[in-house]
């Protein structure tokens, strides 16, 4: 697997290749008579479309669930790691399915499966926000660098992008976890780590152009200095793009946790994680079918919710592509 | 051309060296207990001791390495640590079954994520396009290992006890045992890496064919009076395959180096299961040459990849 949503780095570097010139795209929003903002605008198309604002409120259920966890423990009485062998276990010592006590059925080992669900939204939301994070924050000074330098320090920071781009994730992750052992820090690292590359090609090619723009040259005839004219001058003209990226990037990052965690890479047990569920029940679907539909559902919810909003962030930031899915 | 790759290859090489030695200093890095473990509880210092210098695990890391590029620079890539079996021996076994997997499925996918995105973009804002738009959104969100177990689930379970036995519920076929075992074996693998695979190129392939099916040289090829068949297959796909070009060409090499997902779900024995077997038993010689393997394959698919560009693109000189 390649941690770079729908390829749009791919993409970047064809057109790259293919236009090398670099045409100037046009950031601004036109000039409107009430001056507003292309913040403004993006909005108020953001807010016109069904469907991102559908994903938009599914998210803000999702992202309530986690902070709210402890709630489902107390409305069921069910912590999540508690193993009930006793009641939450068919005399064969099978999972039990959804009854009146435990709502979605339990698992192998007689845990509450909802209340399970609720807790592993946090993991998920957490790695989900943190690894992109990271990602974009060593990304986009990378690209930043790379596109303002340019010469040798571009063909470095390329070259090593695309070492990046390639470097075989799982792999890797299984020679890293071999040593470090799994744990929440390293799924977070390495996921993060192995996301950056993707956005750093894109700011790199937004800065290319952009430097060469009069408000660049303005800035450096005032004397301002490089790490100003990067940091103020040009990264508020990146953030739209960027914004867009991170958040098709959130959900690549939680299939990707969700995977190490299903491989045995990611959270050890007994956390509460969709991937560990998913994995535990992977034994039992002969058996206990709700051990696995449910947290899988879960997952697929989520990241179906941050795609579709991700979409919509993309068409109202940039009208020029036609929305589809509205 | 020929100056691009031996100069590609050379590059290439560099990589591999780099991650060779990254991955090795790793191991070397953290606390090895393999000989303790395979001495046994009761073991005296003495036999681990004798067993790290038969594993030869007692030397300085930097003679470690060199005695390891020599031998796999001749094709020797040591011995698994448990079994004694040669590295080359498990990766010659396990090769065939991940090559099958991956290029079964990438025909597929390649076929169904093309031809959608053609469909899509010849006709935007249709009700076929918003359909396969959604429904490559939909395989987009979904996590391989899941799409997996849900095709185990109902196109094995539920249909093997409604009586129709089409699917096996995993394992491996090899070729010379007949084409139709395989098949059997690999199909449902094979859907699940294209489906989640295809996605990703229904979605490139229309935005590229959005943006070539608006330029000038499509409006001259229609008004020349081509038939719209042959403008939109030879004149518009041709330069929109650019960055589906690219995807294939990286998406391929990962999985070339193992489908580890896939091929854990259906127990495929294949490279992805090896490294995580060798995870599990801290069998460190089978993952260096896994992570070797897996990186060579990306870096060669890179190569390709670059050929193709200027095949396909005449603008695009390789030098």
């Amino acid at each position: 697997m390649s941690l770079d949503p729908t390829g749009l780095a791919a993409a970047a570097e064809a057109a790259e290749a293919v236009d090398a010139t670099g045409a100037i795209p046009d950031t601004a929003g036109g000039t409107a008579i009430e001056g507003r903002s292309p913040w403004l605008l993006a909005w108020q198309r953001l807010r016109r479309d069904r469907v991102a604002m559908i994903s938009l409120a599914a998210i803000v259920l999702i992202m309530l669930m986690a902070i709210f966890a402890p709630l489902a423990t107390t409305l069921t009485g069910h912590p999540p790691n508690e193993q009930y062998r006793d009641i939450g276990l068919t005399p064969d010592g099978l999972p039990k399915g959804p009854t009146s006590q435990f709502w979605l059925g339990t698992d192998d080992l007689g845990r509450d499966i909802l209340v399970r669900i609720a807790y592993g939204a946090r993991v998920s939301l957490l790695v989900g926000v943190v690894s992109t994070g990271i990602a974009v924050a060593i990304g986009v000074v990378i690209g930043l660098a790379a596109g303002f330098f340019g010469g040798i320090v571009d063909t470095v920071l390329a070259r090593l992008v695309d070492v990046a781009l390639t470097v075989p994730f799982l792999l890797v992750a299984i020679a890293l976890v071999s040593i470090t052992g799994p744990s929440l820090t390293i799924t977070i690292l390495v996921i993060g780590f192995f996301s950056w590359a993707s956005v750093a090609r894109i700011v790199r090619g937004q800065v290319l152009s952009l430097r060469e723009r009069e408000f660049v040259e303005a800035a450096r005839s005032l004397g301002a200095s490089d790490s100003r004219i990067m940091f103020v001058d040009i990264l508020p003209n990146v953030l739209a793009p960027v914004i867009v990226y991170s958040t098709l990037l959130i959900p690549v990052v939680i299939v990707a946790e969700a995977t190490l965690t299903f491989l045995g890479l990611g959270l050890p047990p007994p956390t509460a994680d969709w991937g560990g569920m998913i994995s535990d029940g992977q034994d039992y679907y002969t058996t206990a079918w709700w051990f696995l539909i449910f947290p899988g559902a879960a997952l697929l919810l989520t990241t179906l919710a941050f795609n579709l909003f991700g979409d919509g962030v993309r068409d109202a930031f940039d009208p020029r592509s036609d929305q589809i899915l509205t | 051309m020929l100056r691009f790759l031996i100069r590609r290859t050379a590059l290439g090489a560099i990589v591999l060296w780099l991650i060779s030695m990254l991955v090795f200093t790793l191991f070397f890095v953290a606390p090895s207990n393999v000989a303790r473990t395979l001495a046994g509880r009761q073991a005296t210092p003495e036999t681990v001791a004798l067993i790290q210098h038969r594993l030869g695990l007692d030397l300085p890391i930097w003679q470690q390495y060199v005695g390891f590029v020599g031998r796999a620079l001749r094709g020797d890539l040591g011995f698994d640590y448990y079994h004694q079996v040669p590295v080359t021996t498990i990766i010659g076994e396990a090769m065939p079954i991940t090559i099958s997997l991956v290029l079964g499925a990438a025909v597929l996918w390649l076929a169904l994520g093309v031809f959608n995105g053609v469909m899509s973009a010849i006709r935007p804002r249709s009700f076929l396009d918003r359909s396969l738009t959604a429904f490559a959104l939909f395989f987009y969100s979904m996590p391989s290992f899941l799409l997996g177990l849900l095709l185990l689930y109902f196109l094995y379970f539920q249909l093997t006890l409604a009586g129709i036995r089409i699917f096996p519920p995993g394992g491996y076929a090899p070729l010379r045992d007949g084409v139709g075992p395989w098949v059997q074996h690999l199909i449902l693998p094979w859907v699940t890496l294209a489906l989640v695979s295809a996605a990703i190129y229904t979605r490139l392939t229309r935005a590229s064919m959005l943006d070539v099916l608006g330029e000038d040289y499509i409006r001259t090829a229609r008004s020349k009076g081509i038939a719209e068949r042959r403008v939109i297959v030879r004149h518009g796909l041709r330069s929109a395959l650019t960055p589906v070009v690219t995807q294939f060409g990286i998406d391929v090499g990962v999985l070339l180096g193992g489908a580890v997902v896939t091929e854990t779900v259906f127990s495929l024995p294949g490279l992805g299961k090896a490294s995580l077997d060798a995870l599990t038993q801290q069998n460190q010689p089978v993952i260096i040459a896994t992570v070797l393997l897996g990186s060579a394959a990306v870096v060669v698919a890179n190569i390709i990849v670059d050929v193709v560009y200027a095949v396909l693109d005449p603008r695009v000189r390789l030098n």
